[in-house]
């Protein structure tokens, strides 16, 4: 179980990573988001892993750790109030400024060919 | 328990939401006259707590009354005291200057100032690092809405890099806290130092990758060298009174670095002790230089304030690196004089460039300001007390922090790059006040007179660094107990986990 979740959350982290770097703010939003499950994921396993571990004394013989868990509570709900306001404030951008792209222009390197420039 | 210590962060809250509640919300007047009446009371609050905590010891609040490990605890300590009385002085001139016009450009700016200080004052109170976090996002938020608040191309720009670093930024942090947690079981900041001396060398490898990456954190919080790229654009983007706010913002990032890593990774912590200090000196001194070249390049005067910030940040982070109490004693009391002063330049730049027409605050050849005697005054006040010259209070700070500097190759480090970022300082405030002040043409009748409100406020922000100077002696014995507070595990750890002496032993 460890090795799939750490597998899952390496792989969340490496698209997240991917395509925040990337120059859209669309792409740029998903990956803030994909880093974000990877966050909640990575927070909640520092609890340990267990199964059938219910974070109350006593039901159960062995009971997990409610801290972790109140933790992600928390870091979703920053996560998914920060999310919004990042879209709204990439829409905002695309208005303002005429284009999506992070920089607020499209940057001219007639170099690139039109697939790279994208 | 004293319901006093959690006062300087529920009451900016209680505040803000008022402000947003009918009475108060039907008319400008009202919120500007509650929003000051507030910080005032801030003002009070935090100067009290000051007192109590410099007099009688750090002050232990328990939300909720569990014991210390386990619940959420505010430590008032007086370097945490200190920095708040900080803030809500910043917060009183920010909210004034903006009472002059700046709050009709946009809606809700009062309420958002009081957040952002509920918030800053928050992470300074904070005794665990999960609410640090919190507390990060609090200010983040306001700071965010807070940045686009007049609207106009270059804060949307300015503002999309911010946001989006920050959010990466609080990953990082989030991750940090996972590994901090997940080795040690605990996110109390005192709790940490202690179990930190238990660990098998495995786990002391994971704990430094942690408080690496939280140094990390707070280094893109404070705008250190690598990660200082948002810095300059984003200051100069926000509207004066905001940009001012800001100033305190980078603050809390070298705040949480001294925090960290002085009580977690301090002398107690065997092998992981100073794992930050290593890094910081390079880090210091290319932030320096990065600020110093910064400010010779700037084409305009808000660019130059906020370059002059990337120098002071630099210099805190020399104090960081030295890590000796005596260090962090003459930080705390550079940070006191030079977030005060910076607020007030970002301010003067802004009365600058109402009066200067389309040149605005760029340095280029303009027609003459009509109220020029009073603002070269007071840049000339400011900028003096800016680069450190005697006799305000700049020069006390780096005089204090040079002499911190005692072995031969910090002195040799540190002292040849502050110098040298302060002689880049001189050159670029005295090109920019010739520049703005002398070459002009004829005189322009136009722009706005600068109002009462506005002059109150940098007054305010000004009046402070000779009164730095002059209780010179009172504010240094604050700062020195500050920073041996901070240094002395008796009083920065033991002393905030009261259960675990009683049992002492058994832990």
């Amino acid at each position: 179980m460890e090795a799939l979740f750490a597998l899952c959350v390496g792989v969340l982290t490496t698209c997240g990573v991917f395509l925040i770097l990337r120059g859209r703010t669309f792409p740029v939003v998903v990956g803030l988001t994909l880093l974000g499950y990877a966050v909640n994921l990575f927070l909640f396993s520092s609890g340990r892993l267990s199964i059938n571990s219910a974070a109350i004394i006593g039901s159960t013989d062995q009971y997990g750790d409610p801290l972790p868990q109140a933790l992600v509570l928390t870091a979703i709900v920053i996560g998914f109030a920060m999310t919004a306001f990042v879209v709204i404030l990439a829409m905002r951008g695309r208005g303002d400024l005429g284009n999506d792209h992070v920089d607020g222009r499209i940057p001219d390197h007639s170099s690139l060919s039109d697939k790279e420039r994208n | 328990m004293s319901h006093l210590v959690i006062l300087p962060f529920l009451l900016p809250i209680l505040g803000g939401l008022l402000l947003l509640l009918p009475p108060i919300q039907n008319a400008l007047i009202r919120q500007r006259i509650f929003a000051i009446f507030t910080s005032l009371l801030l003002i009070l609050v935090s100067a009290t707590l000051l007192h109590t905590s410099y007099t009688q010891g750090t002050q232990l609040y328990l939300l909720g009354n569990w014991q210390p490990p386990f619940g959420i605890v505010l430590v008032a300590d007086p370097l945490a005291a200190l920095l708040m009385l900080l803030t809500s002085v910043l917060g009183l001139a920010a909210i004034l200057f903006a009472c002059a016009g700046d709050d009709e450009t946009g809606m809700y700016y009062h309420t958002l100032i009081l957040l952002l200080m509920a918030g800053v004052n928050g992470a300074f109170l904070t005794g665990d690092l999960f609410n640090l976090f919190v507390c990060f996002e609090i200010l983040l938020i306001a700071s965010y809405a807070l940045l686009v608040h007049g609207g106009g191309k270059q804060k949307t720009q300015a503002s999309l890099h911010y946001v989006i670093l920050n959010l990466v930024g609080s990953s990082i942090f989030l991750i940090a806290l996972g590994i901090l947690y997940g080795m040690l079981g605990t996110l109390n900041i005192a709790d940490m130092a202690i179990k930190l001396q238990h660990l098998s060398h495995d786990d002391q490898l994971l704990v430094k990758v942690a408080g690496l990456l939280l140094l990390v954190v707070f280094g893109l919080k404070s705008a250190m060298l690598p990660l200082h790229f948002w810095l300059p654009r984003t200051y100069a983007a926000a509207s004066a009174p905001v940009a001012a706010m800001f100033a305190i913002m980078t603050k809390v990032g070298i705040y949480s670095i001294f925090r960290v890593h002085t009580v977690i990774f301090g002398e107690q912590a065997g092998e992981l002790a100073h794992i930050a200090q290593f890094w910081l000196w390079p880090i210091a001194i290319l932030t320096l230089f990065a600020g110093a070249v910064g400010t010779l390049a700037s084409s305009n005067l808000r660019l130059l304030t906020a370059n002059m910030i990337l120098i002071s940040v630099g210099t805190l982070l020399v104090g960081a690196a030295l890590g000796s109490e005596q260090s962090a004693g003459a930080a705390f009391y550079y940070l006191l004089h030079t977030t005060l002063v910076s607020a007030a330049m970002f301010l003067i730049a802004d009365m600058i460039s109402r009066q200067r027409g389309k040149a605005e605050d760029r340095f280029v050849q303009a027609r003459q300001m009509k109220q020029r005697d009073l603002l070269a005054g007071l840049y000339f006040v400011a900028a003096i007390a800016m680069v450190g010259m005697p006799p305000l209070s700049g020069f006390i700070g780096k005089a204090l922090l040079l002499q911190a500097a005692d072995s031969g190759a910090s002195m040799a480090w540190s002292w040849s790059a502050i110098l040298l970022a302060g002689l880049a300082a001189i050159i670029a405030l005295s090109r920019a006040g010739t520049t703005l002040f002398w070459r002009v043409t004829s005189l322009n009748e136009e722009g706005e007179q600068v109002p009462v409100a506005k002059l109150l406020a940098v007054s305010l922000l000004l009046i402070c660094s000779p009164l730095l100077v002059i209780f010179a002696g009172p504010v240094t014995a604050v700062t020195s107990t500050a920073a041996a507070v901070l240094h002395d595990p008796a009083l920065s750890v033991d002393a905030l986990l009261p259960a675990l002496n009683l049992s002492a032993g058994g832990y």
